[in-house]
């Protein structure tokens, strides 16, 4: 009877042994392959995650006029920055983690293209951009059940906006919109990224802004090219058209990039527009990439694949895929306040961190975790934001709601925000 | 991103006081300033209005000295406490410590004081009405003086000043600093792309004592100094060696050797050309007898390099050929005169490789000297257009251990130099050294890119000048 006991009980307390040697083998593994890859630079094995089997998309099927009307309309969304939910769509279309049973769906996407309203020089307008997503909400849960059982806390939205969910350019009058009512408890697939801002979600996904990879790639120059530019940048300081008197635009960041450094030759920086601005970035050894109106630019995914080092200078930024990339090892972070001392800051840097820094951004997966190719192919930002999603699995408790509980408010919102689209 | 609107006048209004800190603008705005700090001044009695008269004059006596608005701080100081104890956030107070820590420069002084104003405007102002939806905490959050709406953030949305630094001019260590990361830099990158096993090149040069010797042979001595690969300079003079060239080798600092070839130069251009070539021959069999080791390269002393060749040439391995670009020079006033038709046809003056679709050697691009038929200079220091005869030597190198008698892995497609030049004919271009001239291999990314130029510029042979 003892012997009957015990039999299962040693085998538990193998089974259990075994896991847990299992387990310090494999951290064993992770410190080790942790070392060889500060030796290789390699940053983040994450990134080489593969996200097919680990969960399940149902994609849903909305009406034309949210998604192909649009782009037919105005195919500059194709190519602009916030290009990104455009083509997601696309991959996951044709993806391999795409279900068409939406019962064993881990999430689900809803493809409305909410920065596709244009105007004639080619700026997205947020002004109906709540009042579409609202509408493509409303048709979600009345065709399918999925949205009311969870409240949408298994759906993804893409919101490539300057605020992300916020709707709206202007940072103050985001700030005061909110990430939209409707959206309080699903996922959201964003650019914008500030740390306590109330635009960025709790448990949102960053992504780096859409830059079009095939012109990227037909511009690369020979890496044996030297790096002979110091500092390089090429934008606005002063935006004269919407605050002439300076200050506003990049909280006076820009402004006093220019005026410390215009006399000093080791800064490239200029409003110029050259034709070589993709090879000068590769013969530049460190590349500015300071807020605009809002704290994110492609300039960062432009300094990543062209190897040089990014300064970010944006206080607070939440950079793309931040749990995935170690970008405190790859950037160097400027705050505002010491804009005026970035010379003494740069060259102060030792060497071997700056070598280190070259070594991590020359690794291959780090360019691809940037780009959005077409076709998509794998360890690019498009699988990394599965991998995103797949490590927020399994869902929580809190996730599916009991039959008959409800938790947003359907008129909340401003007035205008309520009219129909 | 688009801004249509900005935040309202009474910003705007005092934002554009805090650009201008200049004295005399400060009495001109400052009376302004006054008279909005005075409100409804006009209606009071005369008494009350010679008194804020009386303090208004003051006020820009005391900014004259002082160099920045003080009736502003005043007023900022007077009026707007009780906004600050009403917010009390850690925000407002780390700007009014702005204010007062930072008073480096006039300009930083004045916006910060405004910068402070301007916070303190946001939070008296009363929230939108759009709030009575929203959450206590989102209220409190948005009353504080308009920052990201959480009470840790400090990163605050509105008007700053531009910070800039009294001195804003570089420092001249830091530049030696920033250079010295650059040459690391680049020197890495040397390490991870570039060539993993150097080679020495050998460079060979025919000369002869001329005026404008020294000329030429300076420019390119520095060009070889300049050189990241061990180099070997061998120099064959034409005539013996003089003490003149012995004395520019000797100051260059280059590894060089220095070898007489017993005849003269010849004063015109053909034979010129064909000394110099036996001149070249004779510098390869003396490559061949000491076993030098490396990159042969042909570089004439007029000829004008870029160091992206030197790079280029390690990559050869048995015979390489480069595009040179032919400056053709007149050295008369007025350039030949070519038609429409002649331009439009006229092949780019490059002698290079050609290569097919697959980048494979193809046949030979050479210079068209058809449109100077008739006016090319035969003498040295004519004034008229010096050509090119066939294809120069200077578009060529060689891996040295082509020219020694036996060396592993030699080409059967190499002829034994001792054959070549034997009986007296003449060698027009290193092509007479191979029995296949297929196999030679296209550099500069299949003779895109040029790599040097070649040009003859000469004075007249009897042109006195000062020997040494």
């Amino acid at each position: 009877m003892g012997m009957g006991r015990a039999l299962p009980l040693a085998l538990l307390l193998f089974s259990a042994a075994l896991a847990t040697a299992q387990d310090t083998e494999r951290i064993e593994v992770i410190r080790m392959h942790g070392l060889y890859a500060v030796t290789t630079g390699s940053a983040g094995d994450v990134l080489e995650d593969d996200p097919v089997g680990r969960l399940k998309v149902y994609v849903y099927e909305l009406p034309t006029k949210y998604n192909k009307k649009m782009v037919a309309k105005d195919s500059r969304c194709l190519s602009h920055m916030f290009a990104a939910e455009i083509f997601m769509h696309r991959f996951l279309l044709s993806s391999a983690i795409r279900t068409l049973n939406p019962e064993e769906a881990d999430w689900f996407y809803t493809p409305v293209y909410t920065t596709c309203d244009l105007t004639p020089w080619g700026h997205p307008l947020p002004f109906k951009s709540p009042r579409i997503m609202r509408s493509a909400i409303q048709f979600i849960s009345k065709r399918w059940p999925y949205w009311n059982r969870t409240e949408g806390a298994d759906h993804f939205f893409v919101v490539p906006h300057d605020f992300g969910a916020c709707f709206h350019y202007q940072e103050e009058k985001a700030i005061e919109r909110g990430v939209l009512p409707l959206l309080r408890r699903a996922t959201l697939v964003q650019t914008f990224g500030q740390k306590d801002h109330v635009c960025l979600k709790e448990g949102s996904i960053t992504i780096p802004p859409y830059a079009p990879p095939q012109k990227m790639k037909t511009h690369l120059v020979p890496p044996e090219t030297p790096r002979s530019i110091f500092v390089y940048f090429r934008g606005l300081f002063y935006d004269t058209a919407n605050d002439p008197e300076g200050g506003y635009y990049a909280r006076g960041a820009r402004a006093s990039v220019w005026e410390n450094f215009k006399n000093n030759p080791l800064f490239d920086i200029s409003t110029d527009h050259p034709p070589t601005y993709y090879e000068d970035m590769q013969r530049a050894v460190f590349c500015l990439c300071p807020l605009g109106w809002a704290p994110w630019s492609p300039r960062l995914v432009e300094a990543v694949v062209f190897g040089c080092i990014p300064v970010i200078i944006a206080d607070d930024i939440v950079l793309p895929f931040a749990d995935a990339i170690p970008w405190e090892e790859i950037g160097v972070f400027v705050a505002e306040d010491d804009v005026p001392k970035l010379d003494t800051i740069l060259t102060s840097i030792p060497m071997e961190v700056i070598l280190r820094k070259q070594r991590l951004l020359a690794n291959p997966s780090m360019k691809q975790a940037m780009l959005f190719p077409q076709p998509a192919q794998p360890g690019d930002a498009f699988h990394q934001i599965l991998n995103g999603l797949a490590r927020k699995l399994p869902h929580g408790k809190d996730v599916f709601l009991k039959p008959g509980q409800k938790v947003l408010n359907w008129t909340e919102g401003p007035r205008g925000d309520l009219k129909p689209w | 991103m688009m801004k249509s609107l900005l935040p309202q006048s009474g910003l705007r209004r005092s934002s554009v006081r805090g650009e201008t800190g200049r004295p005399l603008g400060a009495a001109g705005a400052g009376a302004d300033g006054a008279a909005a700090d005075g409100g409804g001044a006009g209606a009071k009695a005369p008494a009350s209005s010679t008194f804020w008269f009386l303090l208004h004059a003051l006020c820009c006596l005391i900014s004259l000295f002082l160099g920045f608005r003080f009736s502003r701080l005043l007023f900022f100081m007077l009026f707007s406490t009780t906004a600050l104890y009403h917010s009390a956030t850690t925000s407002s107070s780390a700007a009014v410590l702005r204010a007062t820590t930072t008073t480096t420069t006039t300009t930083t002084t004045t916006t910060t004081t405004t910068n402070t104003f301007t916070l303190s405007f946001a939070a008296a102002n009363p929230p939108p009405a759009s709030l009575a939806n929203r959450t206590a905490l989102e209220t409190a959050a948005m009353v504080k003086a308009g920052t990201s709406g959480n009470p840790q953030s400090h990163v605050v949305v509105g008007r700053h000043g531009i910070r800039i630094r009294p001195w804003p001019h570089p420092d001249p260590v830091e530049v030696m600093r920033a250079h010295r990361i650059m040459e690391r830099v680049q020197e890495e990158q040397r390490r991870w792309y570039g060539v993993k096993e150097a080679r020495q090149v050998l460079v060979v040069t025919p000369t002869y004592s001329r005026a404008f010797q020294a000329l030429h042979l300076t420019g390119l001595l520095h060009t070889l100094r300049n050189v990241a690969y061990p180099l070997t300079w061998i120099v064959v003079e034409a005539g013996g060696t003089t003490n003149a060239t012995a004395a520019m080798l000797s100051r260059s600092g280059l590894t060089y050797v220095h070898i007489p070839f017993p005849d003269r130069m010849p004063s015109d251009w053909a034979d010129r050309h064909a000394t110099e070539n036996r001149m070249r021959l004779h510098a390869l069999r003396v490559i061949r007898e000491r076993k030098m080791d490396g990159v042969v390269v042909f570089a004439d002393d007029s000829n004008v390099h870029t160091m992206e060749l030197f790079d280029e040439v390690q990559k050869v391995q048995w015979m390489g050929a480069v595009s040179v670009g032919i400056l053709a020079h007149t050295g008369a006033a007025e350039q030949p005169r070519l038609s429409e038709e002649d331009k439009q046809n006229m092949p780019l003056p490059v002698q290079g490789p050609a290569c097919n679709s697959s980048g494979h050697l193809a046949g030979w691009h050479t210079f068209n000297s058809l449109p100077f038929s008739g006016k090319a200079a035969t003498v040295v220091g004519e004034a008229a257009p010096v050509l090119p005869k066939g294809l120069e030597w200077a578009g060529f190198v060689l891996n040295s251990r082509m020219l020694w008698k036996d060396a592993e892995g030699k080409p059967d497609w190499v002829k034994d130099l001792d054959a070549v030049g034997e009986n007296g004919e003449e060698i027009e271009n290193p092509l007479t050294l191979l029995n296949d001239p297929s196999s030679v291999e296209p550099l500069g990314n299949c003779g895109k890119k040029v790599l040097l130029w070649w040009l003859r510029v000469e004075a007249r042979a009897d042109s006195k000048f000062p020997k040494g």
